[in-house]
Formats: C-alpha cells, sequence, structure tokens
C-alpha cells in the first residue's frame, strides 16, 4: 500500500521566542502545541496522536509531556534521531494515519540551550557509559564542530570544495534572515564575512556554524477528510523517507556522503519526483558543509559538485536556482534545541501555503522538500526527507 | 600551553584487553575469524557479518591520516582525526606532537601512546 498523500499537515507554528530563561521547557512544548493547533482550527480534544522525540522532552519519553497538556493517545511514538528527529515524525505520523492508528497527530519539538548556557558545538558530549563508542571516542574530544569540520576536511580534499564556496550557504541564509523579525542573526553578510571570521573548528569559521536558541515548533498532521474540512491550504504529504549512517566498522569509512543520500531516494520514489520538480528546499544547515552534502545527496547535484551548486547566490530567493531555507535557517534564524528538523518542516509548509515572507516567497511553490541530519556527519546519523505537495 | 587532558571514561565488559594491553604500547584491533574483516571501535559482535566469532590482533601501529580538524575552540587546541591504519580500518584519534598546522591529509603517521588522567594510556598518532 502506498501511503502517498495518505496526511496532510494542517498546522505548523513555530515559537517566536529565541531566548527564554522565564518559560519551563515543557511549557514551550504546550505553547508549541497551542500554536499549531490554533494555526490547524483543531483543538487539544482532537489529539489522538502524539509524536516527540525522547531527547527533548523530559521525563519517560513523551509521557509526561503527554500529561501536561493533557493529552489521551491511541497512537504514542517519541523516536529520537537528534535534529531530524521531526521531519521522521511526519512519515511516522503519515504510517500511523494512514493505518487509522490516529486521527489527528500532534508533533512538538522544544529545548532551551541558550538560557542554559549550553556550548553546543565546541563542548564535547559525554553519552552513557554503556554506548560501546564513547570510551573509544571521548578521550579525544570530539564536539559536534570538529565532527562536520572532519567530514568538511574531507570534501574539500576529495572534490576541491573551498571555504569561499562554504560561504555562500551562510550568505544565501542571511540574505533571507534580512527579512525575519525573529531571526537571532539578521544582517546581511557576505563571503569575506564568513572566511574572516574566528576558526571555531578548522576548516570551520565561526559564520559557518549554526546558532545557539532557545524555542521551538510544532506540527498538526491528519487525515484527508479532516484536512480538508478545515479552513487552511491542503499541504499533502506524498513522499518520506529515513536511512541511517555510520562509520560502518571503520572498513568503509566515507565522511563524504551522508544518509541523505537513501532517505532522500526513498522519499522521491515514494513521491514519483525528482529534485528538478522541487520548487523549494529546506535544507537541514548545522554547519554550512551539511547543507553542500545533502544537496549532492539528495540529487540537486552530483557528488562533489555541491560547492560549485551553492556558490553565487545560487540558493538565495529570487536569484538562484533552488531558493532554500528562508526564514534564515539554522544558520541564521533559530536552531531550537540544538535540533533544526522541525524549523525545516515549517517553512516549507510555510512556502507551499504562500505564507513565507513575501521577500522571500517563491512562485510557484507546488512540490517543496525539507530534510533534517540528526547526530553527527563525523560518525552516525539518521536523515529523514519529507516532500509536500500543495494541493 | 597547558597539555590536553585525556579522560578515561570507563571500559565495558569485553573492552579490557584493548586498554590492558595500551598499557603496554601494543594497539589492538578486533578481526572476525569468519569474514576476516577487522572493526573498530571493538565489539563483541562482527558488524559486517554478525558473527561472535572473534579475536584480536596487533596492529602494526602505521597508518594514514583520512581527515582532521584543528579543534581552535578546545582550551587548548587539538587536532582530531581519523587515521586509516594499514590494516585497513579506520579510527578516530588525535594527532599529536607535531605542528597543528603541518598535519595533512594522506600524511604517514605511526601510533604514540599518551598517559590518561587515571593511569591509562591512549593511542594518539604522529608523522612517521
Amino acid at each position: 500500500m502506498s501511503l502517498k498523500g495518505k496526511a496532510y499537515i494542517v498546522g505548523a507554528w513555530e515559537h517566536p521566542t529565541r531566548k527564554a530563561p522565564d518559560i519551563s521547557l515543557m511549557q514551550l512544548h504546550a505553547e508549541c502545541a497551542k500554536g499549531a493547533l490554533e494555526d490547524a482550527g483543531l483543538s487539544v480534544k482532537d489529539v489522538d496522536g502524539y509524536f516527540c522525540a525522547a531527547g527533548d522532552t523530559p521525563g519517560l519519553g513523551g509521557m509526561s509531556m503527554a500529561e501536561y497538556m493533557g493529552l489521551r493517545l491511541k497512537h504514542y511514538d517519541s523516536t529520537d534521531s537528534g535534529g531530524s528527529s521531526y521531519n521522521l515524525h511526519v512519515g511516522h505520523a503519515l504510517q500511523a494515519i494512514a493505518t487509522g492508528r490516529c486521527n489527528v497527530a500532534l508533533v512538538t519539538l522544544a529545548g532551551r540551550p541558550r538560557s542554559e548556557g549550553v556550548q553546543t558545538g565546541t563542548a564535547p558530549r559525554m553519552g552513557n557509559v554503556h554506548q560501546a563508542d564513547l570510551q573509544f571516542e571521548f578521550p579525544y574530544g570530539p564536539a559536534t564542530a570538529n565532527m562536520y569540520a572532519m567530514a568538511a576536511r574531507r570534501h574539500m580534499h576529495q572534490f576541491g570544495t573551498t571555504s569561499e564556496q562554504l560561504a555562500w550557504v551562510k550568505v544565501a541564509a542571511s540574505h533571507h534572515a534580512q527579512h525575519n523579525p525573529h531571526a537571532m542573526l539578521p544582517k546581511v553578510v557576505t563571503v569575506e564575512d564568513v572566511v574572516n571570521s574566528p576558526m571555531v573548528a578548522d576548516p570551520l569559521h565561526r559564520l559557518d556554524c549554526c546558532v545557539i536558541s532557545d524555542g521551538g515548533g510544532a506540527l498538526v498532521i491528519t487525515k484527508p477528510e479532516i484536512a480538508k474540512s478545515l479552513k487552511r491550504p491542503l499541504v499533502k504529504v506524498i513522499g518520506v523517507g529515513e536511512a541511517n549512517k555510520a562509520q560502518w566498522g571503520g572498513v568503509d569509512l566515507d565522511l563524504t556522503y551522508s544518509a541523505g543520500r537513501e532517505s532522500g531516494a526513498r522519499a522521491f520514489e515514494m513521491a514519483g519526483v525528482k529534485p528538478s520538480d522541487i520548487k523549494y528546499a529546506s535544507i537541514y544547515d548545522s554547519f554550512t558543509i551539511t547543507v553542500v552534502m545533502q544537496l549532492e545527496d539528495l540529487g540537486f547535484c552530483k557528488k562533489g559538485e555541491g560547492g560549485k551548486f551553492v556558490s553565487d547566490g545560487n540558493l538565495i530567493s529570487g536569484v538562484g536556482k533552488l531558493p532554500f531555507n528562508t526564514d534564515g535557517g539554522g544558520l541564521c534564524s533559530n536552531h531550537p534545541g540544538n535540533r533544526g528538523g522541525m524549523t525545516k518542516v515549517i517553512e516549507a509548509v510555510r512556502q507551499a501555503r504562500g505564507e513565507a515572507h513575501p521577500k522571500v516567497q517563491v512562485k510557484d511553490p507546488s512540490i517543496v522538500l525539507a530534510h533534517g541530519t540528526g547526530g553527527s556527519l563525523g560518525t552516525r546519523h539518521v536523515g529523514s526527507t519529507v516532500i509536500l505537495e500543495r494541493e | 600551553m597547558s597539555e590536553k587532558v585525556y579522560q578515561f571514561v570507563g571500559t565495558t565488559p569485553g573492552t579490557e584487553p584493548y586498554w590492558d594491553a595500551a598499557k603496554e604500547g601494543k594497539l589492538m584491533i578486533k578481526s572476525c575469524k569468519d569474514c576476516g574483516k577487522p572493526h573498530h571501535y571493538p565489539r563483541g559482535i562482527c558488524p559486517h557479518c554478525f558473527s561472535t566469532n572473534l579475536e584480536w590482533k596487533q596492529a602494526k601501529g602505521t597508518g594514514e591520516v583520512y581527515t582532521y580538524s584543528i579543534m581552535n575552540a578546545g582550551k587548548p587546541p587539538y587536532v582530531i582525526a581519523y587515521v586509516t591504519l594499514d590494516e585497513g580500518v579506520s579510527m578516530m584519534t588525535n594527532i599529536v606532537d607535531m605542528p597543528h598546522d603541518k598535519v595533512k591529509v594522506g600524511q604517514k603517521v605511526k601510533v604514540v601512546f599518551k598517559d590518561m588522567d587515571d593511569g591509562h594510556k591512549l593511542p594518539c598518532f604522529t608523522a612517521a
């Protein structure tokens, strides 16, 4: 049974806060849920499926969160794949809705690393001692920034990608962020600004890295009959795909591609569309290299040509061939809870509805894509691709 | 500038031989007796063929840099890398005892052992 088109995203809401010292984590989740349900024109009483990532919800999975919000559930899923969890949840909600496990699915994300002073990219993260990789990796100081930097270095070595090319990703994001009143970094920057910013983890500069922000977002996904009874534009889920990637025991280590190669192919096959059909793409932008690699893996250009593809403003809405992250993305707007997948889906929904900022709205947003990478390009991660169609 | 502190995380059942050998200046790699392939980090089950028929083999301790990053934000800065051993398996490590700006992809390196915070020794690499 094809799941294509068996669910619609009817609610999408992003919390406007970027720093929330006075809002609790659970309250942030709840405010996002409320915003998305109001956007959809549905009530919390309509929700019978709840999706969250175990890592950003306090308590056991989403159990405490469901209680906090007063949810009475028929279907419950707290799959965590880091920043790509929410892209994944769109696919999981589609499955649950298509098979009758629930009618109205709520997905939430929230986090407050900025208020909590988390050194997201530069401090190695101590995991659980039972995590077998930890004793063989943690002593060497693997931090998020240097893991992505190692992928960037290898990409540069193998394909001749340059720091200037990576910088174009940030430049494009900043052109979009100037129109977003909530963006943390709304100033337009140049390639020179990026390559002259301090080196964090060579070859990645400070402006190659996403922001650290508080905030969150939520989605409401439902079956066609309910979606068509609401007053919002119809945004249909036509393709989803997920895949994991690892070091593969160290024998076939290849840091020049991401799980997007498989997750993208699966989503395109299900949707029956090609990369050239995509009018707008939300591409996870933890770092500039993440975007370049994922664009290649999703098939927007050949492997190794991502640097050339992003150059000269090709990702700027109204200028280039593939408008991306028109909210400013993680590089300029926000990266709530160190997890950027939710806002990728939200901006793709805004574009499909024609509700992005007029300065960045694409003309014919008939088919849009949102792709996430959760975990680390340098070690292990999960990619998830969502393709949406404006009906 | 202060030396980087190498924090020992602890062993899990089955990994003690790796750390015991490191104390004697030996780098050990897990290898599968069924499919013949090595793997790293060491496990109790082969990630290539799912066999549990495994053995430890001493690596020569030489290889080349697959990729690296100079962690400028580190206090002190350090070089993190993947080194591909001559045995064909890649491992996360640090490149030490050489100027950071001299590290290159493809460079030949050899293992050296650094003191950890609790008396264990950590395999790192330097120019061969």
